[in-house]
């Protein structure tokens, strides 16, 4: 197996210079489809009424805020065992754009649970280790940015990011393994979603949506970094 | 404004909790996009301009 | 064996141990991950009287009296259609959450009293897994002759 066929940076600039533009529209055209359906043209719900809109930024923004990790954690392990030079450094795009979707899923879930649940904040068990994910992410980039040495910090990130891979499961599972005040899955579950399909469809634009966002914006950030250790090299190499 | 804005303003008096959900996913996308093009843009200039030089 | 090769072994067995702590971890204080404790585990545990502890279940369908100065009684049980459980009765006085329904889930925090009797300080509403429009509702609840619908694969 040679992953260094596609760590070839060179390449992975004409990849994304196709890649980055295709996600960035698919993203902007999905998002404003989804907040046309989400916030007009859907109804309002038999128990909550008009509160379950926020659903449609909470849930994408749960879920992309765990598949973020899931991805930053298989990066860091593929990183860390082939050192792969462009798993790095997708780790430290990722991040910030995870941290942003975790507190999203936090403060709209925070403005849901008000109305509906009476508080803005539990600590029950999918509250808490949704927090602690958040601050998995936000250690993640205060560690990679702790060291002098980039190679150091970015190698310290690695191992948080791998070590916090438990929590993932705990969020997932929270709302089956212990009871909690947090309602369970309600799309991926056996025996079918239980949302309405005029509900479904745009949480569907919302999801797709967020996932090109992450998409577009994780290719923007590697080619930004690739230029700059381009332009450094350049620098260095030049005398004066 | 007519009824129909009106009640989608209101939100079912639940304005209070729906718009400042939407306007934080607004924000935070927002910002992440805007940081990373200008990021990207300026690296683009500073790398052109080292060519030229 | 290559040093790739040894890395990938040394992450997958660091990995494992990780997991293996974890859920071991996690099942040690399976009793504080818990929110609240159902009218069951009360009858089960019967917690102190006086002890700070949430209780939940559905609010008994029909159990809901509201009194003039403001104080809410009803209880909590734990039996689901068909299959009566245990309750709790509960009193509260404050403002409710606007999901707190008949036949809806709920959870209370406060203490027991002395007489079995739930005194709630805060009542926190629990709603379910199922989203749907009102006419939607509506029509289930007719076509199950006004009776708590089952739940159901709604989307498809």
């Amino acid at each position: 197996m040679n992953l260094h066929r596609f760590a070839n940076p060179a390449r992975f600039l004409r990849i994304a210079r196709v890649v980055a533009p295709v996600a960035g529209w698919i993203a902007f055209a999905a998002l404003l489809a989804g907040a046309a359906f989400g916030l007009v043209l859907s109804p309002p719900d038999y128990q909550q009424s008009e509160t379950v809109r926020i659903m449609y930024v909470h849930v994408p923004s749960a879920w992309l805020a765990l598949q973020t990790y899931v991805a930053m954690a298989i990066a860091a392990a593929v990183a860390l065992v082939w050192k792969h030079p462009l798993a790095d450094l997708f780790v430290k795009a990722a991040a910030p754009v995870g941290a942003g979707f975790t507190l999203l899923c936090l403060v709209s879930g925070s403005f849901w649970g008000r109305p509906t649940w009476g508080a803005w904040w539990v600590w029950d068990a999918r509250l808490t280790s949704m927090l602690v994910l958040f601050f998995l992410y936000v250690g993640y980039i205060a560690l990679s940015g702790a060291f002098d040495d980039e190679e150091r910090g970015r190698r310290a990130g690695t191992v948080l990011v791998l070590t916090g891979i438990v929590d993932v499961p705990i969020v997932k599972f929270s709302v089956e393994w212990w009871n909690t005040l947090h309602q369970p899955a309600s799309v991926f579950r056996l025996g079918g979603p239980t949302i309405a399909a005029e509900m479904l469809w745009p949480l569907g634009l919302m999801v797709v949506g967020f996932t090109a966002f992450f998409v577009w914006i994780v290719c923007v950030r590697l080619e930004t970094e690739l230029l700059t250790r381009k332009l450094r090299a350049r620098l260095e190499n030049s005398p004066g | 404004m007519t009824e129909r804005a009106r009640d989608f303003f209101e939100m079912g008096g639940y304005a209070l909790y729906v718009w400042p959900a939407w306007g934080l996913a607004l924000v935070i996308l927002g910002a992440l996009a805007l940081a990373a093009h200008r990021a990207r843009q300026a690296a683009r200039q500073a790398l052109a301009e080292s060519e030229r030089a | 064996m290559t040093r790739k090769r040894r890395r990938l072994y040394t992450l997958l067995l660091a990995m494992t141990g990780l997991g293996v702590a974890t859920a071991l971890v996690l099942a040690a204080f399976q009793d504080e991950l818990v929110f609240f404790y159902s009218p069951t585990d009360i009858a089960a545990n019967k917690p102190a009287p006086g002890r700070a502890i949430r209780l939940g279940g559905m609010v008994e369908a029909g159990s809901v009296q509201k009194l003039p100065d403001g104080v809410t009684l009803f209880r909590v049980t734990d039996g689901v259609a068909g299959r009566p459980g245990r309750t709790v009765a509960v009193t509260y006085r404050g403002a409710l959450p606007d999901l707190f329904r008949e036949g809806q889930g709920v959870v209370a925090e406060g203490r027991l009293s002395g007489d079995g009797n739930f005194d709630a300080r805060t009542i926190l509403a629990k709603h379910d897994e199922r989203y749907m429009p009102p006419e939607i509702a509506r029509s289930m609840r007719q076509a199950d002759g006004e009776q708590q619908h089952a739940t159901g694969t709604l989307a498809k």
